[in-house]
């Protein structure tokens, strides 16, 4: 196991280290000490590794991601694993907002709650929160699923295209053009999938589906008002 | 009347209204109609102070010229050296601006990174993300890095030359993006991960910062991927130009990328392109200064664009402080689009060669904003590329004849001395003097 002191190294040597790692790299696990809210931890990163972070992180840690596995021990700063493209990012605190901020694939677990604005933008990332999300969150989501096994806050899924929400708990409103929808067994399926993934212990059952209404995909004077 | 005429009364000649013109008029049915507000390409059409109201004085005794094509006046620029450990040469201080695949078709796309590599200047992607075409045939791709963040990978991010995170446009300072339905083929559509067909709003913030200490620490992100080799511009529509270059200087970009209301769009609400913005002359003095304050100038490049025509175009934006320009409209100009050759098919569209602007339509005669396979058939790249090298080449000779006029041997030794005004406002806006005088509206001292 490699362990870096960020303090020590500081964050361009660090992430060039990580960034070095080829496909076939045998240094496969790594640790990074007193992260210490620093800003753009491992981000950019492009092979099949994984990387601890111990300590609360700042901005956009994990961002980009492509293959590495990233677990946060602590809370996560705004726009963690934004523009994710494959791997996994693991949060076991909180998360701040713009998580997972137009991930295009991957998957991104937090354990505690997540802020506003969660999967804003989502364009085929998986998203699976055990706690609550708050407002405004997977707005104009593309494609993918969020999970939420808590409360959702205002505005869920506003002006959304394809992408899936399961909520367990309530949902404080539903944003522009985002709707409850019919829970079939395809979607039982994908979630029992998420949730296994995720380690988190919760019936699919008990969640509902939401998602595009599709009322505003093409201008409609009559929806003007939804604009 | 009737009356009065058999009368034989004198009768007016029927008087259009100035407030009430045939365009207002036919805003109003158009919106009557429709119940939607009215999309178009292009930039702003009014009349507004350009460049045009800009003369260079010569030189004369005082100043003497450089002799044309013996004496060397040199055109090259570096953008990005600030922070960047690869900044970006260019033979030429006149740069492809970001246009979307999607608006444009891939063909248009390729003819733009032929002609530009041909000329020795670079050319940049646009919303809907990079393709390979692009990437393919430019030597220097500059990649944009939108709201929207469609088709955005970390793989294309690190082939690109230089980075552009595009926090507003000068057609629509404050707007998203729309690309309409009738363009979202297959490829469009599955490059956005978006379903075919509909229509695509683009956001007009960006999903993970919002202002100046957020943008520094998303640089830093964007450095950290692409291990700080490449320059990061910030585009900026023309709003406020002293602080948007000021802060975007602070938060750290290698360059700034200013665009006027001249702009050109593919697609957005004609009254944002008509009525939101500031025009290209008005905005680089105040953006100019900015830089001057913080010590920048020539550190951090500015790159010019909105409604830029000509050699003398470049020459009078050089002269009052840029780096380098941009073109959009004028490039695909140069590739063919708006050709009269077209008419026939332009007066079916109900439009004339020149005006046609409904881009977002798809339906361009030219093939070059379109997604429709046989009207994209229309279009060589290769033809299109050899003349888009021509227009820039035209542009910089031009540049050129101006600057030895003036007794320099770089164009960015033309300076806002050179420099006088036709009209009181391109003065004021300018600050340049008018000519025959030593004086601008709000010169220091003056009392005006
Ligand atoms: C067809 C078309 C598509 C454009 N697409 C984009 C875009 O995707 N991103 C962007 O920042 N600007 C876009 N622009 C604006 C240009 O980058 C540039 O700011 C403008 O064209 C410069 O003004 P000019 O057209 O008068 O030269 C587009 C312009 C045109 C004409």
């Amino acid at each position: 196991m490699q362990t870096i002191d960020l303090t020590e190294t500081g964050l361009r040597e660090t992430n060039k280290m990580l960034h070095a790692q080829a496909a076939n790299t045998n240094q496969t696990v790594w640790t990074i000490e007193n992260a210490k809210g620093a800003h753009a931890i491992a981000c950019g990163l492009d092979a099949p590794i994984e990387v601890t972070v111990k300590g609360s992180t700042g901005y956009y840690c994990g961002g980009m991601n492509q293959q590495a596995t990233i677990n946060i021990h602590g809370s996560a700063g705004p726009g963690t694993g934004e523009n994710i493209m494959s791997g996994k990012i693991v949060i076991e605190g909180d998360a701040s907002q713009y998580l997972g901020a137009t991930g295009h694939g991957g998957l991104i677990v937090v354990k505690g709650n997540a802020s506003s604005r969660c999967g804003i933008s989502m364009k085929g990332v998986n998203i699976v929160v055990q706690g609550n999300i708050g407002h405004m969150s997977a707005f104009m989501g593309q494609s993918g699923n969020l999970v939420v096994c808590g409360d959702a806050g205002d505005a869920l899924g506003d002006s959304c295209y394809e992408a899936r929400f399961f909520v367990r708990g309530k949902v404080k409103s539903l944003g522009a053009d985002c709707e409850k929808k019919e829970m079939r067994p395809e979607h039982i399926a994908i979630l029992t999938e998420l949730l296994a993934e995720a380690g988190f212990d919760a019936k699919p059952e008990e969640f509902t589906r939401y998602g595009s209404a599709r009322k505003l995909y093409n201008f409609d004077v009559d929806n003007a008002a939804a604009y | 009347m009737t009356n009065d005429r058999s009368k034989g009364i004198p009768r007016t000649t029927p008087r259009q209204s100035a407030t009430f013109s045939q365009d207002v008029n036919s805003d109003i049915r158009r919106a009557a109609a429709t119940g939607i507000y009215d999309i178009r390409g292009g930039g702003a059409k009014r009349k507004l102070p350009t460049f045009d109201d800009l003369l260079f004085m010569g030189a004369s005794i005082s100043r003497y010229p450089l002799e044309g094509y013996r004496e060397k006046c040199d055109t090259s620029v570096t953008i990005g050296g600030l922070h960047a450990e690869n900044p970006i040469h260019l033979d030429i201080p006149i740069t492809i601006a970001g246009m979307s695949f999607g608006a444009l078709s891939g063909p248009a796309k390729e003819a733009l990174g032929r002609g530009a590599s041909a000329a020795g200047t670079s050319t940049t992607t646009g919303d809907g993300g990079m393709t390979p075409e692009e990437r393919g045939h430019s030597s220097k791709l500059v990649y944009q890095y939108l709201p929207s963040r469609y088709g955005m990978n970390p793989d294309d991010l690190r082939k690109a030359d230089a980075i552009e995170i595009v926090v507003g446009q000068g057609a629509k300072p404050g707007g998203g993006g729309m690309l309409l339905g009738q363009k979202i083929s297959d490829r469009v559509a599955a490059m956005r991960n978006l379903p075919k067909g509909i229509d695509q709003r683009s956001a007009c913030r960006h999903p993970d910062w919002t202002g100046p200490d957020d943008l520094e620490i998303k640089i830093l992100e964007l450095r950290e991927i692409t291990g700080w080799k490449v320059p990061i511009y910030v585009k900026v529509a023309g709003a406020r130009p002293y602080y948007d270059v000021t802060l975007a200087v602070k938060a750290g970009a290698d360059a700034v990328v200013l665009d006027g209301m001249q702009g050109g769009t593919a697609a957005t609400q004609d009254v944002f392109i008509e009525h939101v913005g500031q025009p290209t002359l008005a905005i680089i003095r105040p953006a100019v200064q900015a830089l001057q304050d913080l010590g920048m100038h020539r550190k951090v490049q500015l790159i010019l664009s909105g409604g830029i025509r000509s050699g003398a175009d470049v020459a009078k934006a050089m002269a009052l402080g840029a780096d380098a320009v941009a073109i959009g409209t004028a490039a695909l100009i140069a590739l063919g689009d708006n050709d009269p050759k077209w008419e026939a098919e332009y007066n079916e569209l109900g439009t004339t060669a020149g005006a046609y602007d409904d881009w977002h339509e798809g339906r361009d005669p030219a093939g070059i904003t379109t997604q429709d396979p046989e009207l994209m058939k229309r279009f060589d790249p290769i033809e299109g590329g050899r003349r888009l090298k021509n227009y820039l080449k035209v542009m910089t000779l031009e540049a050129q004849t101006i600057a030895r006029a003036c007794g320099k041997n770089h164009l960015h030794n033309l300076e806002p001395e050179d420099l006088v005004a036709l009209t009181m406002e391109a003065a004021a806006m300018a600050k340049i003097p008018l000519a025959g005088t030593d004086w601008y509206p709000g010169k220091p001292g003056t009392g005006f």
